[in-house]
């Protein structure tokens, strides 16, 4: 038991030195991490949010409303594929109604005529298997089946799931382009069960302009402006059918009312694939310059040159950011938007159009910001805690204890290196709770040391020799070691479960801390003791 | 000679008290679901919603002039504390709004929703109020806002994360001794939970998510002092064939008294550590373990143990082989 070879005594050793190894960045300054050669591990404990300050946002992902646009887009698609155009070589279906109920999600259609039931029915099967969102792999998005003289479509789960995590992975994506846009800084954006998604910034502790900037929809629209219609009789909501009316956005100098446009969009913004602020150089103020992706140009072009003279209106997400008057066929795929935007104005609304629309509402569902301030007064007090914490149990060790007391303590101080090595090596990061995991693991650590000592001290009172005693003790403590250690696991692997931030800071560092204070307090105090014990032979143990 | 705070040999009766602790234990059991029942846990936000702002400034702050201030907003019940830091650091407070609900939804807005800002709307609110009275020197240290959804969805998520902790254990112990012990260890388990809970409606500390990771601690440190004295039973009735049950179990506990006063002592050590030193954070956190600890050790002595006598346990463990040493 007390006794190991030479390739175990080295083992041990080499285990804690890699330890000291992984947990020696922590300790450098980025410059000179940078330095090292390549073979040195780099990798650091990241602080967590309330030790570094920064802003914690848990949004949750309207994917219902997502399935449910799909849904009505696939009921105007029927609605259209009943009344086909002249020439189409296909009858008109009057259709007596046509509804879709978001509580079921079912498209209910029911033709005026039974004849036409079959023909309806196989139109509606056609729409629905290609065209309109149909997804790869094989996967059917829509089911079409018949009931009572009703055609019904509904979506299919898988479809559903899929539109759903397609929506969640694009929102996250989006939400990386506005926050991030230079992909430089140190932000977490990730998925968090079917719809939810967590965004972390650290240094970052105004929740409210980070909101800001994530929840514009960004949605980017060219529209036709209708100026036919009075401004009293749009005023008093009279506005002919496929006509809206949209509010200019309230940019400095602005004040223009609102203007009746053709609801229908002539290009969208998922054709603009890049976007930037710059200076105007015709007059004063910000413009912003975009481009077209080739399908855009294209449209562009002709709606141009046919609409000379006509006033268009560039719509952002229900306002009207500019709108003018189409002065010749733009043709070259860019353009620019003018308007007595500020620079910041500019920028902000640049960036926006590049990142693209969400494809869906974000609901901040949670919220948790940390002011530098406090950050630093955590990392203080928890450090302190940590070292006065330390320096008790390692000095009631040595008074209860003498020499092995300083056994258990080096233990004790090779398994804080492991931890600290552990942790940097899984990248993981450290919470307020998490120094508090390691400053109770210290606490319950030396209990291993102590289950063995306890025991020791019992074998001698019976009479063994130290040497025997000392084995017996390390022998029959062990189940009990494993056992408690096993449950105090298991309890750390359901914290873990539980939450996010804090508590699984906590729930890490005890699970690293137990396992690795095994190692430290059952192997490595064995091998001191051994070392000792076997050298020395003495004849009476104080213990 | 080295510090001992137990003698190496002890001799207390354990057992014989039994009844007494039972009854101790039982008092405390119906204390703390009637102080459950009638004063309840104060659940902080991530349990119950709303919004908390943790605030400091240069000057002290009158508790009073914030109180009316946040109050005059129409947000509900609203509770202001100070700080009370051993750092001896600024003035600080901290403002509580209960969660808000929403009576009128916009026509485009669903209810849902609607809730979910109204929460973000109060946070800028108090901010903005607090500003006004304090002037521009305020700190805002800390914002914390949790939703209807999530505060709901917390409660279950503790409330589960306890129950199948609890669950594990029982598996465990069943798999590592025999089942009289794993209901034994469960019942102890179960009672240093409840009078945890009991505890934290009687001081009405408020109760968040980390205070279920503190509980979560416990039933693992609870367990650990259970099963060490488990295994030493197990050992002394392979060792004490004819021995009565009741001296076994005395005997035992007696074996690894040292040993379960050492461990506490030295975990106590560092969760003091951690109230004194560890900042305003944890001190909910630090507590529960504190007194998780105390009584987690006491039920392994006189809870868990004596339970044994009560299901009676297998004698003769002369075919299970020990433990396996590495």
């Amino acid at each position: 038991m007390l006794q190991f070879s030479k390739y175990q005594t080295a083992g041990i050793i080499g285990l804690v030195v890699l330890g000291i190894l992984f947990a020696i960045p922590n300790f450098l300054t980025e410059e000179t991490r940078d330095g090292l050669p390549g073979f040195v591990p780099k990798s650091t404990i990241n602080l967590g949010l309330d030790l570094q300050g920064g802003s914690y946002l848990l949004l949750g992902v309207d994917t219902e409303k997502v399935i449910d646009d799909r849904m009505r887009a696939i009921m105007s698609d029927v609605r259209r594929e009943m009344r086909p155009n002249r020439g189409a070589g296909r009858d008109r279906i009057s259709i007596d109604s046509l509804t879709y109920d978001d509580a079921s999600g079912e498209i209910s259609l029911r033709v005026a005529n039974a004849d036409d039931f079959d023909d309806a029915r196989d139109r509606v099967r056609d729409i629905t298997r290609s065209g309109a969102g149909a997804l790869g792999l094989g996967i059917r998005p829509y089911a079409v089946s018949t009931d009572n003289g009703r055609i019904v479509v509904s979506m299919t789960a898988e479809a559903e799931r899929q539109f759903s995590t397609e929506a969640v992975r694009d929102s996250i994506e989006v939400v990386r382009r506005r926050i991030d846009p230079a992909g430089n800084k140190e932000v977490v954006i990730a998925p968090q069960g079917a719809d939810r998604i967590v965004v972390q910034v650290p240094g970052d502790d105004d929740p409210e302009a980070l909101k800001a900037i994530i929840n514009r929809t960004g949605q980017l629209t060219f529209h036709a402006a209708d100026l036919t219609v009075s401004p009293s009789d749009a005023a008093a909501g009279l506005l002919p059918p496929g006509r809206i009316m949209v509010p200019f956005a309230e940019f400095e100098g602005t004040g223009r009312g609102p203007m009746v446009l053709v609801e229908a969009p002539e290009i969208t913004g998922d054709m603009v694939q890049n976007a930037s602020a710059g200076q105007n150089p015709d007059g004063a103020g910000f413009q912003i310059n975009f481009e077209f992706d080739s399908r855009g140009a294209r449209r562009f072009a002709d709606y141009t040159r046919n609409n000379i003279g006509q006033v268009f209106a560039i719509v952002l997400d229900d306002e009207i950011i500019s709108a003018p008057t189409i002065q010749s066929a733009i043709t070259q795929g860019s353009g620019r938007i003018t308007g007595d935007f500020s620079a910041l104005e500019a920028s902000e609304t640049a960036l926006l159009i590049r990142s693209g629309a969400l494809p869906a509402e974000l609901t901040t569902l949670e919220q948790r910001s940390v002011g530098p301030q406090l950050g630093q007064d955590s990392i203080e007090a928890g450090a302190k805690a940590l070292v006065i914490g330390f320096a008790a149990v390692i000095i009631y060790m040595v008074i209860s204890y003498g020499r092995f007391g300083i056994y258990a303590d080096i233990a004790l101080i090779a398994n804080v290196i492991l931890i600290a090595g552990a942790l940097s090596l899984m990248g993981s990061t450290l919470t307020l709770p998490g120094i508090a995991g390691i400053v109770l693991t210290i606490g319950m650590a030396v209990d291993a040391n102590v289950l063995i000592f306890e025991r020791i001290r019992e074998e001698l009172a019976a009479g063994k020799t130290p040497i025997n005693a000392a084995e017996t003790g390390y022998q029959k403590a062990w189940s009990a070691i494993l056992d408690a250690n096993v449950t105090t696991f298991l309890a750390a692997l359901i914290m873990f479960q539980l939450g996010a931030g804090p508590v699984r800071g906590f729930a890490i560092t005890l699970a690293v801390g137990v396992a690795t204070s095994v190692f430290t307090a059952y192997v490595l105090t064995r091998l001191l003791a051994g070392g000792y014990l076997l050298a020395k032979r003495p004849q009476q143990l104080a213990l | 000679m080295y510090l001992k705070l137990v003698p190496s040999k002890t001799n207390i009766p354990f057992i014989k008290v039994r009844f007494i602790a039972m009854l101790f234990s039982a008092a405390l059991i119906v204390g703390s679901f009637a102080a459950l029942l009638t004063i309840g846990l104060n659940f902080g936000i991530d349990f119950r919603g709303g919004v908390t702002i943790e605030v400091t400034d240069s000057e002290p702050i009158e508790l009073d002039a914030v109180r009316s201030t946040v109050g005059e907003l129409g947000l509900g019940n609203v509770n202001v504390q100070a700080i009370r830091d051993f750092a001896g650091s600024e003035p600080a407070v901290v403002v509580y709004v209960e969660q808000q609900q929403v009576e009128a939804v916009e026509a485009d807005e669903d209810e849902a929703t609607a809730n979910e800002n109204a929460q973000q709307a109060a946070a800028v609110a108090v901010q903005n109020a607090l500003r006004a009275l304090l002037g521009d020197d305020m700190v805002v240290r800390k914002v914390d806002v949790v939703g209807p959804t999530v505060s709901g969805e917390l409660i279950q998520k503790g409330a589960t994360a306890v129950a199948l902790a609890i669950a594990m254990m029982l598996i465990y112990i069943w798999l590592r001794f025999e089942w009289q012990f794993s209901l034994g260890a469960i019942v102890a388990l179960v009672h240093d939970v409840i009078i945890t809970l009991g505890m934290f409606a009687v001081t009405q500390l408020k109760f968040e998510l980390a205070i279920i990771a503190a509980i979560l601690t416990i039933v693992g440190y609870s367990m650990n002092d259970t099963v060490v004295v488990y295994d030493r039973v197990r050992e002394n009735l392979r060792k004490y064939k004819s021995k009565p049950l009741a001296e076994v179990l005395d005997l035992s506990i007696n074996d690894t008294l040292a040993r379960t006063v050492m461990t506490s002592v030295t975990t106590l050590l560092a969760l003091i550590s951690l109230a004194i030193f560890g900042g305003e954070v944890l001190r909910g956190f630090t507590l529960a373990m504190i007194w998780g600890i105390v009584i987690g050790t006491y039920s392994s002595i006189f809870v868990a143990s004596p339970f044994l006598l009560a299901t009676g346990v297998k004698r003769d463990w002369s075919k299970q082989p020990a433990a396996a040493t590495p």
